[in-house]
């Protein structure tokens, strides 16, 4: 058994914990990245597949804003990274939508396409949606007691129109909410600004090329990553962190941890904790459908890039009360749908992704064989849902892949395959434990653009300021 | 290091962490949020830099000094008067 001593042990090679990394190696930290899993990623990994290359997690990447933005997270990100704009390939949405009975509301990147539809599906509502963006452009700061405000009754006090709030909250409690049927305030104008106002983008390669630019950069820099080196335990004196135990029996010490597996998991690797919190970890999670096709998606008539539907006028957003999925809402996806610059080519084929709300706890109670079957009838379901909203692209699937939220638990293991991590954040990323922090889903921001701004803000004021 | 030479290492610096601003028309006396787009997170890698080039110490409490390019330099100078340049 041998011992290394670290300034910093990072657990988890997510975005979140490989930007951490990036930090503290930038500022010659001896710092290592310890993944479980045999390659890196975590919510937003890549696998390829019967010779194609397959995205796991989000369909796009947010908060997008053009080379030479000097604002908002993408640039803060681009600069704390020491990385170009250019460097992440990313070429914009070609259009999305919010498709309810009776009326889609269109938006891109140009804030001005959302007002114009609504100007014209919500005549009444136009000024009222001003009102918010305002005041949605006031609000900075995040405080943990303004973040918590309900964001149904705030916007129950601007608009008149109920639909146009369940339209407005639709795409943004899919992109990123952890809680069921509310959103927290503070959520809610940071996606708000990472879906309306900046908006998506993707690189023509997909998740890969960040991830491997997130490595290369980091191990550039001196940092060690590990894969397949699962944590099993995290020894605690007194109220600090001594030593890492993984379960391959290696022991590690370090000055200080910062985690992205989650607080539940985290905690559950104290061994100080007999008992774990009673802190829930997150428990919204999907299935995810993955359609190819023998042609161009915009061939069959689907030309959008990210399509969130709702089937009555009311937008439940809960785990499936009594089923295993709830196919009355999902999102549909298209990484064909972008702007890809000409010489890029095309993607391996055209792909169609599905995602629907499932219940990890009846995922998991099924055996082998039932458990593939329902995943063949939830395909089917998702897909019979997802054709009211967008052309029949049925006949044009040459292969699909599903996955369910049991996958997400093995490759991430994160509880419950939660996607958004847990209903309450820890803002501060502290933990009971003086120098154990915590980073990605659980401290804050959900999806590419906000795990990595986790990784690098929690880096910041846990492992370099205390240095100084 | 001699205020001149603090001055060009300053630069140096911020042409690192802010490579797409336009230094050229940098004027001392004003603040650098006036003139760039500096966060908080930026001001933190000036003071990190410092340290890993260095090694200059700089307490979160005084990095008000930092707010222009003329109070950055009278700050660092009695820290920095020892350091030869490389």
């Amino acid at each position: 058994m041998s011992t290394d001593h670290y300034d910093t042990i990072i657990i988890g090679a997510g975005m979140s914990g490989l930007a951490a990394g990036i930090r503290l190696a930038l500022y010659d930290q001896r710092v290592c990245v310890l993944e479980r899993h045999y390659t890196i990623g975590g919510l937003n990994s890549f696998y390829r597949m019967n010779g194609r290359n397959y995205d796991v997690g989000l369909h796009a990447m947010t908060n997008y804003t053009e080379k030479g933005a000097k604002k908002g997270p993408l640039a803060r990100l681009l600069k704390q990274l020491r990385f170009r704009w250019e460097d992440f390939q990313l070429a914009p949405q070609a259009g999305s939508a919010v498709a309810f009975p009776g009326v889609t509301l269109n938006f891109n990147n140009d804030i001005d396409l959302l007002r114009a539809e609504i100007a014209s599906k919500f005549p009444s509502q136009i000024d009222r949606f001003e009102q918010l963006l305002n005041q949605l452009l006031e609000y900075d700061d995040l405080k943990q007691e303004d973040f918590d405000i309900s964001t149904r009754k705030v916007l129950g006090e601007i608009f008149t129109e109920p639909l146009l709030i369940e339209m407005l909250l639709c795409p943004l409690m899919w992109y990123g909410n952890a809680r069921e049927s509310d959103m927290d305030y503070g959520q809610f104008c940071i996606m708000f600004r990472s879906i309306f106002l900046e908006g998506f983008a993707r690189p023509f390669r997909g998740v890969r090329l960040i991830l491997k630019n997130l490595v290369r950069r980091f191990r550039e820099l001196g940092g060690q990553l590990f894969l397949r080196s699962g944590v099993e335990r995290i020894e605690v004196e007194g109220n600090t962190a001594v030593a890492v135990v993984l379960e391959n029996g290696k022991t590690l010490t370090a000055k200080r941890i910062l985690s992205s597996a989650g607080v539940v998991e985290t905690m559950r690797m104290c061994d100080d904790r007999s008992i774990v919190e009673v802190e829930r970890a997150g428990e919204l999670t999907f299935i995810e459908s993955i359609s190819v096709l023998d042609c161009q998606p915009k061939d069959t008539g689907f030309d959008k890039t990210i399509v969130f539907f709702n089937d009555s006028p009311a937008f439940s957003w809960k785990q499936p009360t009594d089923e295993l999925c709830d196919i009355r809402t999902g999102v549909l996806c298209s990484p064909n749908n972008y702007l890809y610059s000409a010489g890029e080519g095309e993607l391996d084929a055209g792909f169609i992704r599905q995602t629907t709300i499932a219940h990890f706890g009846r995922w998991s109670q099924l055996d082998d064989r039932e458990y593939t079957r329902q995943k063949m009838r939830w395909y089917d379901q998702s897909t019979a849902s997802a054709v009211r909203f967008i052309p029949d692209f049925r006949r044009h699937v040459i292969d699909t892949d599903i996955f369910t939220p049991k996958t997400i638990r093995r490759f991430t293991s994160h509880d419950n395959g939660a996607v958004y991590g847990a209903p309450q954040k820890r803002l501060d990323g502290t933990t009971h434990l003086s120098n154990l922090f915590l980073c990605g889903t659980d401290q804050g921001f959900v999806g590419i653009v906000g795990a990595i701004v986790s990784g690098i803000s929690m880096a910041n004021q846990h492992c370099l300021r205390t240095e100084l | 290091m001699t205020p001149a030479d603090i001055r060009d290492e300053i630069l140096d610096i911020l042409s690192e962490i802010a490579p797409d601003e336009d230094l050229s028309g940098l004027e001392d006396e004003k603040n650098f949020r006036e003139q760039m787009e500096l966060d908080s997170m930026d001001f933190l890698d000036i003071v990190m830099e410092l340290r890993k080039r260095h090694r200059v110490q700089i307490p979160e409490d005084e990095y008000t000094n930092l707010a222009s390019m003329a109070s950055t330099v009278a700050y660092l100078e009695p820290k920095m008067r020892e350091i030869v340049r490389a």
